[in-house]
């Protein structure tokens, strides 16, 4: 695991790994983003897995939904941890800046990435 | 208007609850009966989320809840109940006269638990749960998303 910044990208069935696979496979950049999957939990699991993947180091926990047991996981287990921040609705254009941007804080990465991810979102 | 379904899932409000039953059955009230998101401010304005605007959700506790089952069953909105355990579910319809049927609609793995169907896992002591609900007279089936088929508690091994 590099320094810096933890990423981790919490999602329903196989979407975390597939994200983490495509950002580092475009940064060729790895060991900054870990994947977490919600199959077969119930939300303590969930929690427990989220909590591993932190590894209690400074982070951003990157959730597909604004809504839903990944979510409602990551919050309920991280809200009170001050060097955690959460983002909901991840793409992958916010992984990859991520990735170039982990020595800043939990927070200034959490701005990051809602302002990247938006920006990637067009109808061109 | 009944209540048109009552389910047990740990996961509580989440995508098969909102966008596949409360859709699918024109729910237009959606109540969560759990003790501790009860008692938490923070924890409903996360279910919240969950939500859309056109549906209305309560978040009660177990006893709040067994007050307010007539009042559910006899107002003008479809309710659909949640439950996040069997321990809940069966206190709340506890010698309630005309149940309505329970759904199991996730119940996942942890130690102790086998695997009943994919998305139900249960110890021998909850299955037992389910099988005395069922003996007082609930009609009990485990179903995670609409159409997928309703797999009734007497063939779960």
């Amino acid at each position: 695991m590099s320094e810096g910044l933890r990423g981790v990208v919490v999602c329903h069935g196989a979407l975390a790994a597939a994200l983490v696979t495509a950002a580092e496979q475009i940064t060729g950049l790895t060991g900054q983003l870990v994947p977490v999957s919600n199959t077969g939990c119930d939300p303590g699991t969930i929690e427990a897995r989220i909590a591993e993947a932190v590894g209690g180091v400074p982070a951003v926990v990157f959730v597909d939904m604004p809504s839903g047991s990944c979510l409602f996981a990551a919050m309920h287990r991280l809200r009170d941890q001050p060097n955690v921040k959460v983002v909901t609705g991840v793409n992958l254009a916010m992984l990859i800046d991520f990735s170039f941007h982990v020595d800043e804080t939990p927070g200034e990465a959490a701005a990051r990435a809602v302002a990247t991810g938006e920006r990637a979102i067009k109808a061109p | 208007m009944p209540i048109r379904l009552c389910r047990i899932d740990d996961r509580l409000i989440h995508g098969q609850v909102v966008l596949g039953w409360a859709r699918s059955l024109g729910i237009g009230d959606i109540v969560l009966v759990d003790d501790d998101v009860a008692a938490s401010a923070w924890e409903q304005d996360l279910y919240r989320m969950a939500v859309p605007p056109e549906l209305q959700v309560e978040f009660v506790s177990t006893e709040e809840a067994r007050r307010r089952l007539p009042d559910w069953q006899n107002g003008p909105l479809a309710v659909l109940i949640l439950t996040g355990t069997i321990e809940t579910m069966a206190r709340l319809l506890a010698d309630v006269p005309h149940p309505p049927a329970v759904n199991l609609g996730g119940i996942h793995y942890r130690d102790g638990r086998t695997e009943r169907l994919p998305y139900l896992y249960l110890t021998d002591d909850e299955l037992a749960q389910l099988r005395r609900l069922r003996a007082a007279g609930v009609e009990v089936s485990a179903e995670d998303v609409p159409g997928a088929g309703a797999v009734r508690l007497e063939s779960l091994a």
